[in-house]
């Protein structure tokens, strides 16, 4: 029987849900860009406390402050996206959907205000 | 079928996925808006305390980790093709920033 | 009465290289579905558009096409939701096209019979039937819904890229039999919970369950499973 199947590349261009995916899979980047750039900053803080400084002072160059902004615009979706599946990967629990997200939710709330108010 | 491994990679990924969705925001907001909290001193004290050790070896391992597997499936996702090699290279990195960090915060000592 | 133009992936094998795409103008009421529209189309302008349907009401999963680029039913959209522009009518994404909007979706029946969806269980009663609560019927109701409408498939890019992956709705079936308390099969169908193209094919994109007609949530039944295949991953050393 002949068929034809039709190509896949740029599906992910073809639908407004298919691009908020790929969205979300972005923020993959800026994390691993984000973990380097603290292990660099360790690798900085053990050889010598100029060393650190240096690194210290990059952080507030336009660069870095490009990539913190956007950085942490994904970051902040990747955490809404994250808490708004989990309710789909946790098994049967007498705890409704929207409760789980809230919580979650809540959750980042609190640990980011902890941080920034502990340090 | 062959069992996957996947398992392995996908509680990693998730333990990261948590971590970063948790402690993100605020982490970046600090070193990118607040580097006044991060002196030589005060981050030097946290890489010496044993708890201090362990977090900072949890976030560079685990947003690595959670970071290079979502990579590699997304570059399946560009239509390239992925194969062990590309898998092994993906988390491979990931592994040797643990390891160069766990190196590191031995190396501070306490 | 209003007109409008439906657009539709016309493929003919014996004479086509590739899929190319026809309008006409179709005249419509406020309650005509979509279907009807494509009926309209084959009745009175073109005789040859070839498309699947049965039921019209949403039950049998025969009328499924992708419409201005979104997986649905035919027989419960409507026309009147396209109004006043174009409506684009394609075969449902990721399957073969037979010929115009009919696909080959023998692929889906093979990963169908792999899940094993019937109950499995030795010791079922020799005489009359099991009991079940109605607590343990909610524990797998949802997933027993699926009309195999192939919405699911045509809304996965993984399936797309990898046909080898087992997809949302046989999977959902899978979970749906592994949950129901008459079976006692979950073993034997590990081995495609547990498989690179089973669960782990799935990157939880979400959009299998948006479409989903009969809110099946196909995306949650492979994804509890994925803690299950974690689980049983790790915990086999123990069992044995």
């Amino acid at each position: 029987m002949k068929t034809f199947t039709r190509p896949m590349a740029g599906w992910w261009k073809r639908n407004p849900y298919y691009l908020w995916y790929m969205l979300r899979e972005a923020s993959c980047l800026f994390i691993t860009a984000y973990a380097l750039m603290l292990l660099w900053g360790l690798y900085g803080l053990q050889q010598s406390k100029i060393q650190y400084e240096e690194w210290r002072e990059s952080l507030s160059s336009p660069v870095s402050l490009a990539f913190h902004a956007i950085a942490l615009a994904l970051v902040v979706y990747h955490s809404w996206t994250w808490f708004k599946i989990m309710p789909k990967t946790l098994p049967r629990i007498p705890i409704p959907d929207w409760l789980v997200v809230a919580a979650g939710a809540a959750a980042v709330l609190v640990c980011t205000t902890a941080l920034i108010v502990l340090t | 079928m062959k069992r996957s491994n996947k398992p392995i990679f996908w509680s990693l990924f998730g333990a990261g996925g948590m971590l970063s969705a948790l402690i993100g925001p605020a982490l970046i907001y600090l070193t990118g808006f607040q580097t006044g909290k991060l002196s030589y001193d005060r981050v030097l004290a946290l890489a010496q305390n044993g708890f201090g050790k362990l977090a900072i070896l949890s976030v560079i391992s685990l947003f690595l980790f959670h970071g290079c597997h979502r990579m590699y499936h997304s570059l399946h996702d560009f239509g390239v093709h992925v194969g062990p090699s590309l898998k092994a290279a993906f988390h491979g990195f990931a592994a040797v920033g643990t390891l160069a960090a766990a190196c590191l915060l031995v190396a501070i000592g306490f | 009465m209003n007109t409008i133009t439906i657009e539709c992936l016309r493929y003919h094998p014996e004479s086509d290289a590739e899929p190319r795409f026809q309008s006409w103008p179709v005249p419509f009421t406020d309650d005509m579905s979509v279907l009807h529209g494509l009926q309209y189309i084959k009745d009175h302008l073109d005789g040859s558009l070839t498309f699947r349907w049965s039921c019209r009401m949403a039950i049998c999963g025969s009328c499924g096409f992708v419409l201005n680029g979104v997986p649905k039913l035919g027989c419960e959209t409507f026309l009147r939701d396209y109004y006043p522009g174009t409506l684009r009518v394609e075969p449902l994404s990721h399957f073969p096209i037979v010929r115009d909007l009919a696909i080959d979706q023998s692929d889906f029946l093979t990963k169908l019979q792999s899940v094993k969806p019937y109950l499995i269980n030795p010791d079922a009663p020799k005489k009359g039937t099991f009991a079940q609560a109605p607590k343990q019927m909610d524990e797998y109701y949802q997933y027993s819904k699926c009309i195999n409408c192939l919405l699911c498939y045509a809304a996965c890019p993984q399936y797309g890229l990898n046909n080898a992956f087992t997809g949302p709705a046989a999977l959902a079936l899978l979970h749906r039999y592994n949950a129901d308390s008459r079976d006692a099969g979950k073993a034997e169908r590990m081995q495609v919970v547990n498989a690179e193209d089973g669960v782990w094919g799935c990157t939880l994109v979400g959009y299998c369950s948006e479409v989903c007609p009969k809110a099946v949530d196909p995306a949650r039944a492979v994804n509890q499973n994925k803690i299950e295949s974690t689980k049983d991953y790790f915990f086999r050393f123990f069992r044995e």
